[in-house]
C-alpha cells in the first residue's frame, strides 16, 4: 500500500476520498458516489459531453486531448456494438497516480465509466490493468461485483431503462499496452501490436465497433464534473487546461509523493515547496517534467505553469504528470541510458525505426557511458532519433526520441566529458557494464 | 467445434469460475487469453506446454497463436520461477534513489543474477522496469506484493522473512 501524502496547496477533487475507504460501496455512496451518473441518466447525451468540453477535463494518459471532444467523435448511429474502455495500463516511468485512484477510490473509475458511456450511447464498458497491480484487480473486481449487486449496473440501471455492463481485464506486463490501439489488441486477446489510424478508435475499434479509450484518472474526474458543473471546474485550473491533476513527484526530493495539485501549479514551487526541495542538501540539475517520454528541463526552464500549454511552450511535455528530479551528482549520460534501455525493451518490434532506433541508441550510449565513445556519436545520436520521431505507428517512437534529442541538445557538454575513454565523472557505483533484461 | 471435455486440465475452482464468468463478457472467446494466462501461471507455476495446449484448446486457438502471445508479455514465462519472484525496478525514479545498488545487493545475497533462480527454488531474482511506485522509491515487487522506499537493510529483513515464510 502505497503512501499518502498531503500539502496545504493540494486541491482535493479526485483524491479527496483518498484514505476513506470508499472502496466500501456503502461508504462510497456516503460520499456522494454514484450521485453523478443518476444526474447523468437524467442529463442525455449531448449534454454530458457539452459539459465535459467546457470543463476543459484533458486527457491525463499524457496526450491532453481534450475529453468532451475525443466523445464527440463517436458516432450516434452504430451498426456495431460501441464500448468504453479505460485505460489502467499505467507504465510510464515516472508515474503513480491511477494506482492510488484504485486504491482508495476504484468507484470512481467505475461511475465515470458509466458517465462516458451515457455519453457515446454505449452499453459496455471495461476496466483494464496492469498485470502488476494484482492487488488493485482484486479490489475493482470487488467494487464492480458490489456496484452489479446494487443494481447499478446490468439491467436497467436505477431503473432508467439503459443496459450497462462493465468488466475488469488485466494485462500481464507491457508499457507498449498503454498505447490506446495496442491496448484494444491486447484486450481481444493478442500481442500488443499499435494498430494504424484512421480509423481511429472512435470509428473503428474494440472488435471494430466505436470505442472511447479514456485514462483512468481522466474518467475518475467525470462524476464531479458532473456533480460540480463545468465551470467550477474549469476555474480550478487555468484557460484551456481544467481542473486539478495528480502530479507523482520522484526522485532526488525531500517530500516525494503524489499530490492533487490544480493545472497551471507552478513547477519550481513544485518542486522547491510541495517536494520539499532537492534531498540530501544538494542542487538541481534538470527535471523530466512528464514521465520519461517527455524532454528535460533545466532549472532555468523550470519557472513555468504545469498545463499543457505552458509546458509545450517551454519545450516539453506535460505528460502524465510524473514529475522525475535530477540532483547535480546525476549522470545524464547514464540517465539517457537507462531511459533508452527502457524503451528498447518496451518496443514491441513492430515498426523498424523505432525497434532498430532504441536498439543502436542504447548500444551507443552503452558504449559511451562505458567510455569507448567517438566524438561523431554524439550527433549520431542525435541524428537517429531525430529519424525515428515520427515515423512510427504509435507515439513509443516519438516517446524514446524525444529525451534523447532534448537530453544531447542540452547536455552535450556532459557527453564530451565521456569522450576520450574517461570513466562516467558521476560513476558511484562503479558498476557500468551493460546488464541486458530481454527474455 | 468438438470439445473433448475428457482432456480437460483442472485448475482451482476458483479459476474456473472466473474462466466461465469472463468469457461472458467479451464477444470472441481470445478476448479472454492475456488475464487467463496470468491466472493460469499463478496456479501451475509456469506456462507449461500442457497449460498452453489446454488454454489454446478452450480458446479456439493454436498453441502457436497462443505461445505467440506468451512471448510479448514480460509478466508470462514458459520456465518455473522461484517460489519468491524478486523483481527491483531499476527504471529512472528508482535509479535515482539507488535501485541498481539495491538490485547488486540482491544478487550478492541471493548469489544469483538477472533472470537467475537459487539452487533451493526458494528465490528468483529479475531486473524490472518501471512497476509504478516512483514517488517511493527504490521499491520492488516480491511475486504481488509491493515494497517501497527500501535499503539494503530492509531488503535484507525482507528477504529473511520469505525464506522463513517459504521453509516452513
Amino acid at each position: 500500500m502505497a503512501t499518502l501524502v498531503s500539502h496545504p496547496d493540494e486541491v482535493r477533487v479526485i483524491s479527496k476520498r483518498f484514505g476513506q475507504g470508499a472502496t466500501e460501496i456503502e461508504r462510497y455512496l456516503q460520499l456522494d458516489g454514484y450521485k453523478a451518473v443518476q444526474k447523468a441518466l437524467g442529463m442525455g447525451a449531448d449534454a454530458i459531453v457539452n459539459e465535459v468540453k467546457n470543463s476543459g477535463l484533458r486527457g491525463r494518459g499524457g496526450a491532453g486531448f481534450s475529453t468532451g471532444m475525443k466523445w464527440s467523435f463517436v458516432p450516434k448511429q452504430s451498426a456495431k456494438p460501441k464500448y468504453v474502455l479505460c485505460n489502467g495500463d499505467e507504465s510510464e516511468p515516472g508515474t503513480c497516480k491511477d494506482r492510488l485512484i484504485f486504491e482508495h477510490d476504484p468507484h470512481a473509475v467505475i461511475e465515470g465509466v458509466m458517465i462516458a458511456a451515457l455519453a457515446v450511447g454505449s452499453h459496455i464498458g471495461y476496466i483494464y490493468i496492469r498485470g502488476e497491480y494484482r492487488y488493485l484487480s482484486v479490489i475493482m473486481q470487488k467494487a464492480i461485483k458490489d456496484a452489479y449487486a446494487k443494481g447499478f449496473l446490468g439491467k436497467n440501471i436505477f431503473s432508467s431503462g439503459y443496459d450497462l455492463d462493465i468488466h475488469w481485464h488485466g494485462g500481464a506486463g507491457a508499457y507498449e499496452v498503454g498505447e490506446e490501439s495496442a491496448l484494444m489488441e491486447s484486450l481481444e486477446g493478442k500481442r500488443g501490436i499499435p494498430r494504424i489510424r484512421p480509423p481511429f478508435p472512435a470509428v473503428v475499434g474494440l472488435w471494430g465497433g466505436p470505442t472511447v479509450i479514456n485514462n483512468a484518472e481522466t474518467l475518475a474526474a467525470v462524476p464531479h464534473i458532473i456533480l460540480g458543473g463545468a465551470d467550477w471546474y474549469a476555474k480550478l485550473g487555468t484557460p484551456k487546461n481544467g481542473g486539478t491533476r495528480l502530479f507523482c513527484l520522484s526522485g532526488n526530493l525531500n517530500k516525494p509523493g503524489v499530490y492533487e495539485l490544480p493545472m497551471g501549479y507552478n513547477l519550481k514551487k513544485m518542486i522547491y515547496e510541495v517536494g520539499g526541495g532537492i534531498s540530501n542538501g544538494r542542487g538541481l540539475k534538470a527535471v523530466v517534467p512528464g514521465g520519461s517520454s517527455t524532454p528535460v528541463l533545466l532549472p532555468e526552464e523550470i519557472d513555468v505553469a504545469m498545463d499543457f500549454d505552458s509546458v509545450a511552450k517551454a519545450g516539453s511535455m506535460l505528460g502524465s504528470g510524473g514529475v522525475v528530479v535530477l540532483d547535480d551528482t546525476t549522470c545524464i549520460v547514464k540517465f539517457a541510458l537507462r531511459t533508452m534501455k527502457f524503451y528498447r525493451h518496451e518496443s514491441c518490434g513492430w515498426c523498424i525505426p523505432c525497434r532498430e532506433g532504441t536498439d543502436w541508441l542504447e548500444k551507443t550510449l552503452t558504449r559511451f557511458h562505458a567510455g569507448a565513445g567517438l566524438k561523431k556519436d554524439i550527433d549520431n545520436i542525435y541524428y537517429l532519433a531525430e529519424n525515428m520521431l515520427g515515423k512510427t505507428f504509435c507515439p513509443l517512437g516519438d516517446a524514446a526520441a524525444m529525451p534523447t534529442m532534448a537530453f544531447v541538445k542540452k547536455f552535450r557538454e556532459e557527453f564530451e566529458d565521456h569522450l576520450d575513454g574517461k570513466p562516467c565523472p558521476f560513476e558511484r557505483t562503479g558498476a557500468a557494464e551493460r546488464q541486458p533484461v530481454l527474455a | 467445434m468438438i470439445v473433448d471435455t475428457q482432456n480437460f486440465m483442472k485448475f482451482s475452482d476458483e479459476f474456473e469460475a472466473r474462466f466461465t464468468e469472463m468469457l461472458t463478457h467479451y464477444p470472441t472467446r481470445r478476448s479472454a487469453l492475456v488475464p487467463t494466462l496470468l491466472y493460469a501461471q499463478d496456479e501451475v507455476g509456469a506456462l507449461t506446454d500442457e497449460v498452453i495446449a489446454e488454454l489454446a484448446q478452450r480458446l479456439d486457438l493454436t498453441e502457436l497463436e497462443v505461445r505467440n502471445v506468451i512471448s510479448y508479455y514480460s509478466m508470462l514465462t514458459t520456465k518455473p520461477r522461484g517460489k519468491y519472484n524478486v523483481q527491483v525496478c531499476t527504471n529512472i525514479a528508482c535509479m535515482l534513489r539507488g535501485g541498481e545498488e539495491l538490485l547488486d545487493h540482491c544478487k550478492k545475497k541471493l548469489g544469483i543474477g538477472h533472470k537467475g533462480t537459487t539452487e533451493d527454488g526458494l528465490f528468483s531474482l529479475e531486473e524490472v522496469e518501471c512497476i509504478g511506485a516512483c514517488s517511493w522509491a527504490p521499491a520492488a515487487q516480491v511475486n504481488y506484493d509491493f515494497h517501497e522506499n527500501l535499503t539494503n537493510a530492509k531488503m535484507d529483513e525482507l528477504l529473511d522473512e520469505y525464506k522463513k515464510k517459504g521453509t516452513q
